[in-house]
Formats: structure tokens, C-alpha cells, sequence
């Protein structure tokens, strides 16, 4: 069902023009190597969708698509496997399958998944889809392949979300996590900043300064309508959700300066406030477990990230080195910080390992900002300045695999990786 | 153009009411288009949007004798902005002049209303930057307020890094976007 739903969330999308695309440029140390044969009849669905599992899968650093020559006659995920001849084509993992009708009307593909090197089945399974959904198919399958393979879940059908800044146009866009498929969700004359999913991937929360100040909305994919959360007097600012999406977290400058609060994501109820500094106190970030909120302060002098309890209270600082440190973003598990570090006046991502404090630098420009987590923790997703302009890179959690995401059409900031949605 | 885009939009409408009969358009994406004309008002568009109230602001009682003033060049109210070194918050002396001005407009135009809006160089996280410009916006208002402006009359808010009066990088750039700017009822 949430399948088809996929198709029709993208029928209605505005066509956002030009699209990001992905180069990488650097790969993990090993990389699987993996056969994925052409899907019989796969031709008959208009797309390939071998090629979109092979490029999701090479993507991800860990896999190296093997080239398999036309097989006679071509294998579908009935025939018979044998393993000795892909381990003569130097592949430790083969996909096979086919594309045929469903009564419905609708395609249905079936596949198997087998590890050539222990000689055994990994799954197989069936996807429904139209035509108008095959590369969300495609994305379904790279997904399963992933899943099936490194023991993890693949995140080849999230979504992102980044602002795209041509002149004085400022567009809030949503894509796939390839960067295929981009829609705006907000076209408008004045900047937007922070956006940042719900944590069903229903609704993103923005900060919109449409009215000459900043406003957070709270902007439904699923209906046509978005709605102001936080309009008090003054800046309103930095969303956060709470991981059972019913607060969010703001920053608001109504008693002075900039202070957290917590407000109801449907706009209900009145704003609690929960720090209590005379300093600048922003960027707040639930804990995977909601207990906790990082956030940045200046109140040691230096702008700096502490952790105190989501209902407020005592902070302890977090970070010790370096005299600027900010934009926490804790990593789905709950075991690693990422923030971004000055040092030597580049602005860079870290990661801190919040178990024994060792930290990380994982990016080598100077101008890196807003990092976020893919919902596996795998990649971090950021935006940088390469030549004068912005563009949004990512980087594996152990900084080896990097990906450049070009975009022709402006400049690209804020980029927020949404979540697993099923 | 005008046509063209108005013709997409109704055509989204259409697809969007058209299916929100079935459960399955739960999904459909709300798109708005706030930069075109739309419907003939400049700068917004004719969506069913809430659009956020911010303080109410009258000018007619300020205007009658002072708008001239607010715009006339030789006017301290003309001065509008207040800029800043790097990672200072201070008020400079060369300023004093004008923030006493404006305060003395706002004692004697009760009626005024103020938005000052504050703004930081590029440099760093948008959202700290977003405070930190809060910092000097406050900072303005509090003089305000010192100097015998009413609280209710000003607003004090924040662009970040967002509205740079100067491209580019470098000091030069910089300097000139690191500062407060003041806007009186009817001008934003």
C-alpha cells in the first residue's frame, strides 16, 4: 500500500528542473563484488531497473557492479544457480529475476538474491508496481540486495530534502535519496533555512523568512497545506522533532535572546520553555531515545554543544576542543555526535564518539555545514562551498567513502536526510 | 508567463482536489509557489496559507508629520543601519546620534512602529548566526527602550547570514553585513 502511495506522491510533485546528481569520490576499502544479471522481460517496464540497482549499489561505496554478458538462455530467478561459473566471473553475490504482469495490471518484479562464495540463497521477493513507480521499485530492490548482503538496511528509498537558491529564489526541495525525481514543496523571494523531516516522513519543518522575520512551518506532504508552529514576537527559529513526532523543539527570541522551547507540532497548546541562560543557547536535537536534547551555547564563552535533559534542567558540556563548535546531530543509534568544528578558520564535520569522547574529522573542506545522519547511520549528508558555489556532499561515518552531489541550477544548502518510512 | 503559471497551478489544483476522493492521495505533495505574482499581489501568492501575524504596526499617527523625515537625506532617521566589528555586539560611538534620533522618534510618534532586523557575516552555522544577529537586534532595542521608546513599538529579529548587503568573501564583504538594520511600520 505505502508503495503505491509512493507513486502518487510523485504524480502530483511539481518538477523541480534541474536535478542533483552523485559523483563519488572515494570509495570504501572493500567493495563487493556483485553480478546483477538483466531482469528477463525487464524491458517490457520501460525502465532498466538492473541499472538503477547496480548504480544504488555502487553508490554506497561497498559494491562494484560486475558487467555480465547477454546469457543464453537469460536466467530469471527460476533457473537453476550455478554458483561455480559466477565464481569464475570473480562475483561474490548475483541477482537474478524477471518482470511479468500482474492481474491487476500493475508490473510485478521477482528476484533472487545468492552469495557466490557460501554457495547459498540470501531472499527473494515481489514487488507490485507501475510504470510511473519503477524506480522506486528499483530503489525497493537495491534496498533488499543491501539489506540481504551487509546485514543492514539499505536507505536507496529515503528521501532528501535541501534549499536550492537561484538569484533571489529560494526553493525547498524534496528528491530521491539518488537525487532523481526532485519537486519543490516551497517556492519563495526569502530565504529558507533548517529544514528537517518528521520522524514518519509525513511533514518537514522549516524556518521561513517570508515576513521579514523567521517563522517555523510545519509543511504536510501529505495534504496540501502547511501551517505556522512558532510565530512568536521575534526570530523563531531551528526545528527539532522529538522521535514520536508530537513536539518540536524551537528557538525563540519572545523573553530575549535566543532560548529553547518546546512546542506541540500541531501548533496547539502554549510554548514551554526549557533553558534557562542569559547566553545563546540554539540548534537544539532530540537523542534517538528522546531523553536528551544537544544543543549549542555560547555560555562558556565559546559557542560549544551540551546535552541536558529533553524536559530541561542541568547541561553538561560536550565538546572541550577548539573554540567553535556547533550544529549537533547525535547518529540514529544514539553512539556518535556529528557537529561542525572550526580549526584554523575551516569550518569542518566531526564525529564523536559520545562512549569514550574520540573525535573525528571527517571532511577535508573548509566551508562544510549542516550534517545529517541517513536513517541507517551509514552516510552523513552535508552542504559545502566547491568553486565559489554551494553543493551538498556526503561522506561515510568512517570518512572513507565520499560523494560530490552536483546541481546546474544554483546554489544548494541545507540538505536534511529524511527517514526510513514503511 | 502569468498565464502559463497560473494554468500549472489550477492544473495542480484540479489533479489534487481531483484525487483527494481516494485514500490513495494521502500522499499527494502540497506545493506552493510564493515568488510569482500568482493572483496579482506582489510577493504572495492567492494559497490558503496562514500567514503568520506579526505585530501590528499603525503608521498613521507617525506618518503624518515624519514620513517625510523617515526618507529625507539629510535626517539622521535616514540612517538605517548600524554596523559592527567582528564578533561584536557593542553599539560604536559614532552611532549614538543615530539610535538617540530614532528614539526620539518613537517618544514622539507613539503611534510608530519598529522592526529592526539583525545580521551576521556568512561565516559559520546559519542558525547560530541566526542568534547572533538576534543578539545585535536586541541590543538595539534595549537602547531604544533606555533612551525612552516604548518595548511594544519594536520588534527585534533576526536574518542570520541570510541577507548580506555585500557578496562576496572577505573583510570588505563581511563588514558591511555584519550590522542591524532599522525599518519603520510600512516598510516591511
Amino acid at each position: 500500500m505505502r508503495f503505491l502511495l509512493a507513486v502518487i506522491f510523485f504524480l502530483l510533485a511539481a518538477p523541480a528542473g534541474a536535478q542533483l546528481s552523485i559523483e563519488i569520490t572515494g570509495a570504501g576499502a572493500q567493495r563487493t563484488p556483485i553480478a546483477i544479471v538483466p531482469f528477463a522481460n525487464e524491458a517490457s517496464a520501460g525502465t532498466s531497473l538492473t541499472a538503477i540497482v547496480r548504480a544504488d549499489l555502487e553508490r554506497s561505496g561497498l559494491f562494484r557492479g560486475l558487467e555480465v554478458p547477454p546469457l543464453s538462455p537469460a536466467p530469471n530467478e527460476n533457473s537453476p544457480m550455478n554458483y561455480g561459473e559466477w565464481r569464475s566471473r570473480l562475483a561474490d553475490a548475483v541477482v537474478v529475476g524477471s518482470v511479468g504482469m500482474a492481474a491487476d495490471g500493475r508490473y510485478e518484479v521477482r528476484f533472487r538474491v545468492y552469495d557466490v562464495v557460501k554457495q547459498a540463497p540470501l531472499g527473494a521477493i515481489a514487488y507490485l508496481f507501475t510504470k510511473d513507480n519503477a524506480r522506486a521499485a528499483a530503489h525497493r530492490i537495491a534496498d533488499f540486495v543491501y539489506e540481504k548482503i551487509t546485514g543492514e538496511k539499505g536507505v536507496f528509498s529515503t528521501q532528501i530534502a535541501y534549499v536550492v537558491r537561484r538569484g533571489t529564489t529560494y526553493e525547498l526541495q524534496i528528491a530521491d535519496a539518488d537525487g532523481e525525481r526532485a519537486q519543490y514543496l516551497l517556492r519563495s523571494n526569502e530565504p529558507i533555512i533548517s529544514p528537517v523531516w518528521s520522524p514518519d516522513g509525513r511533514r518537514i519543518a522549516y524556518v521561513s523568512f517570508e515576513s521579514k522575520k523567521p517563522i517555523v512551518y510545519v509543511h504536510s506532504l501529505s495534504e496540501n497545506k502547511r501551517q505556522v508552529v512558532a510565530s512568536f514576537k521575534g526570530s523563531n527559529s531551528a526545528p527539532a522533532w522529538s522521535p514520536d513526532g508530537k513536539t518540536i523543539a524551537v528557538v525563540l527570541s519572545v523573553e530575549g535572546g535566543s532560548q529553547i522551547y518546546l512546542i506541540n507540532a500541531d501548533g496547539s497548546g502554549p510554548r514551554r520553555r526549557i533553558s534557562n541562560s542569559q547566553s545563546i543557547d540554539t540548534e537544539p536535537r532530540y537523542s534517538s531515545d528522546g531523553k536528551s536534547l544537544y544543543f549549542t551555547s555560547d555560555r562558556g564563552g565559546s559557542p560549544q554543544i551540551y546535552r541536558m535533559s529533553a524536559t530541561g534542567g542541568e547541561a553538561q558540556r560536550v565538546t572541550f576542543r577548539g573554540s567553535y563548535n556547533v550544529t549537533p546531530r547525535p547518529s540514529p543509534d544514539g553512539r556518535v555526535l556529528a557537529y561542525v568544528t572550526r580549526e584554523s578558520g575551516k569550518f569542518q564535520v566531526a564525529l564523536m564518539d559520545l562512549a569514550n569522547q574520540q573525535v573525528q574529522v571527517i571532511t577535508d573542506s573548509d566551508r562544510d555545514e549542516s550534517p545529517s545522519f541517513a536513517p541507517n547511520g551509514r552516510m552523513i549528508l552535508l552542504a559545502t562551498v566547491i568553486g565559489g558555489r554551494g553543493v551538498l556532499s556526503a561522506v561515510s561515518a568512517d570518512g572513507r567513502i565520499k560523494q560530490r552531489l552536483p546541481y546546474a541550477g544554483g546554489d544548494v544548502r541545507e540538505p536534511s536526510w529524511g527517514p526510513f518510512t514503511e | 508567463m502569468r498565464v502559463i503559471l497560473i494554468a500549472t497551478l489550477s492544473a495542480a489544483a484540479v489533479v489534487v482536489a481531483g484525487c483527494s476522493t481516494t485514500p490513495e492521495d494521502q500522499s499527494a505533495a502540497a506545493v506552493e509557489d510564493r515568488s510569482k505574482p500568482g493572483a496579482g499581489k506582489p510577493g504572495a501568492d492567492a494559497k490558503s496559507v496562514d500567514r503568520p501575524k506579526i505585530a501590528a504596526v499603525d503608521v498613521t499617527q507617525g506618518r503624518k508629520d515624519a514620513a517625510s523625515a523617515l526618507k529625507d537625506p539629510s535626517s539622521i532617521l535616514s540612517k538605517r543601519s548600524i554596523y559592527y566589528d567582528l564578533d561584536q555586539f557593542e553599539i560604536k560611538d559614532e552611532y549614538r546620534g543615530l539610535i538617540e534620533g530614532h528614539a526620539k522618534y518613537l517618544r514622539e510618534n507613539p503611534g510608530a512602529r519598529m522592526l529592526i532586523q539583525g545580521n551576521t557575516d556568512e561565516r559559520g552555522s546559519r542558525e547560530y548566526n541566526v542568534s547572533l544577529g538576534q543578539r545585535r537586534s536586541d541590543g538595539v532595542k534595549r537602547m531604544l527602550v533606555l533612551l525612552g521608546a516604548r518595548d511594544d513599538q519594536i520588534e527585534s529579529v533576526s536574518l542570520g547570514e541570510e541577507k548580506p548587503q555585500a557578496d562576496g568573501q572577505g573583510e570588505t564583504a563581511f563588514s558591511k553585513n555584519r550590522r542591524s538594520d532599522i525599518l519603520y511600520g510600512g516598510e516591511y
